[in-house]
């Protein structure tokens, strides 16, 4: 596809396989706008499935059509300050987490599966463990714990280094309130996006520029709060997360990555083996990258189908 | 005098309690639940310099956000809009107010011309450790100061002792004071009962603290 084509007329991005939800509507959290997005029948089974960090709920648009075909209506959302939902004054762990169960809550109140990838693997690992009442099965893409640590480095030269972090956080936060994301064409934003998504396809990223950026007068920016940002500090520690696994009450489906990259957590088996409870199963796919189910739709949802059976 | 600062998409509120004397300002933090006092405190009328308050996000005159999403590294950064207003500043806390004030001391070692923490409601948070995973979802009426999710969700923040000593060892190290830290709180949980055996923090009182950090 030639990039000016695109820049004429947006409708034209396609990609194979990609259907855009059936329905969308939104949920109110705590008076937030939550966007819901849905594929599949409605009256079929449900099943939850959360999105990564900077990500946004249609990046499954080839994935969940397929777990759809499979006989489940699929509900996913975009988190807060992501996609369509409402740019929240205030973002933490355990806001996404309530988000997610406020989501659920307006599909049924029984057990459902859920599915997460990345960041959203880990929100629903920690809503299994906080809502065991509420989660019959969970997969988890790659959003699995690892002990990953800072580098080793003395205490003076740690000292330093969070000095560094915080102070740039704090400034980051005193230019807040008037942040606006970097303009560009369609093409600018695909090309952005895939330094961090080095593996995956050109024509993908600019099918996600049309789903998850909107058009200004100056030009396409990502819909993504502008006050979100990589990095940051904090008391929590990879080990608490690690802990949570072991008395998991749901059987669990984890698929790990086998090629590093920028976005990847880097969890292998051997790191989660002394933590799995007894019904885990563990899938590391080979010459695979983070985004697991994008490059692997149809081998990832014919697995997690199974599981679900 | 009141002044409104903004804060990404939260509007706060900063009190000049004395507002007009000369010299580097006390910014008074308060604890959970509570906002700014309304008039010069007792405690710290001695200071001769502006004193001012700061309400936190979701806390007295400031504005209520919706959702939630409360952490104390947040209201570190409200405390660092002040900052941004006043310059140099001495910092006291009371119970949450103190550990955003530690945290502050560590993060703007050159502003924060020392931080003193006192006892106050939410001095201990969530304890050293997560606790028991749970989803609260308040039921008292929101859009209201103090917000109900911040009630909860600034009762739940883990503060392990390591790193509010992290916080320490950056102000010892990184500002020019040799004690940047006084802890005048009774009350020890783990993070202050940690603090306290750090070369940068003494006990004092607050008395002899605001002398200290007046020259």
């Amino acid at each position: 596809m030639s990039e000016s084509a695109v820049a004429a007329d947006p409708e034209v991005v396609a990609y194979p396989g990609a259907q855009a939800p059936a329905r969308r509507r939104f949920v109110d959290s705590g008076g937030l706008r939550i966007a819901v997005h849905e594929w599949g029948d409605e009256q079929a089974p449900p099943l939850l499935l959360a999105h990564g960090g900077f990500d946004f709920a249609r990046t499954y648009d080839v994935f969940a059509p397929l777990l759809a075909a499979g006989g489940f209506r699929v509900v996913s959302w975009d988190q807060r300050g992501h996609g369509d939902s409402e740019h929240a004054a205030l973002y933490t762990w355990d806001a996404d987490v309530r988000d997610a169960l406020n989501v659920l809550d307006s599909v049924c109140n029984e057990a459902i599966p859920v599915i997460g990838h990345s960041k959203g693997g880990s929100l629903l690992t920690h809503l299994a463990d906080a809502c065991p009442h509420r989660v019959s099965k969970l997969v988890n893409i790659d959003g699995l714990p690892s002990r990953a640590r800072h580098p080793d480095v003395s205490e003076h030269e740690r000292s330093r280094l969070l000095a560094k972090e915080l102070a740039d956080w704090l400034d980051h936060r005193r230019i807040v309130a008037t942040a606006k994301r970097k303009p560009g064409t369609m093409a600018d934003l695909a090309r952005r996006r895939g330094r961090m998504n080095p593996r995956l396809s050109y024509e993908w990223l600019l099918y996600l520029v049309a789903a998850g950026a909107q058009h200004d007068a100056d030009g396409w920016r990502w819909k993504l709060d502008p006050s979100m940002r990589f990095g940051g500090f904090g008391p929590w520690r990879p080990e608490w997360t690690l802990l949570r696994l072991p008395g998991l009450p749901v059987p669990m489906l984890g698929f790990l990555a086998s090629v590093s990259e920028p976005m990847g957590w880097d969890t292998t088996e051997e790191i989660l083996r002394p933590h799995l409870p007894p019904d885990a199963e563990i899938h590391t796919l080979p010459e695979t990258g983070h985004f697991i189910h994008i490059e692997r739709p149809h081998e990832v949802a014919e697995r997690v189908l199974r599981f679900l059976a | 005098m009141s002044v409104l600062l903004r804060h990404g998409k939260v509007t706060l509120a900063l009190h000049g309690l004395r507002a007009n004397a000369p010299g580097r300002a006390l910014l008074l933090l308060h604890g959970r639940g509570l906002r700014s006092p309304a008039t010069v405190p007792n405690r710290v009328a001695g200071w001769a310099g502006p004193i001012w308050a700061l309400d936190f996000t979701g806390h007295g005159a400031s504005s209520v956000p919706f959702g939630g999403g409360y952490s104390v590294e947040l209201l570190m950064a409200d405390a660092d809009a002040a900052l941004a207003r006043l310059g140099s500043v001495t910092l006291v806390g009371n119970g949450l107010g103190a550990y955003v004030a530690l945290l502050l001391a560590g993060a703007r070692p050159q502003q924060v011309h020392g931080a003193v923490l006192c006892d106050g409601p939410g001095l201990a948070g969530g304890g050293p450790r997560p606790v028991t995973p749970s989803v609260v979802r308040p039921v008292e009426k929101l859009e209201q100061a103090p917000d109900p999710f911040a009630l909860f969700e600034l009762a739940r923040d883990v503060r392990p002792p390591d790193y509010a000593t992290s916080f320490v060892r950056q102000a010892s190290q990184l500002s020019q004071l040799d004690r940047p830290i006084s802890v005048c709180a009774i009350e020890r949980p783990d993070w202050l009962a940690a603090v306290v055996e750090e070369p940068g923090a003494v006990v004092t009182t607050l008395a002899e603290a605001l002398s200290h950090y007046a020259t």
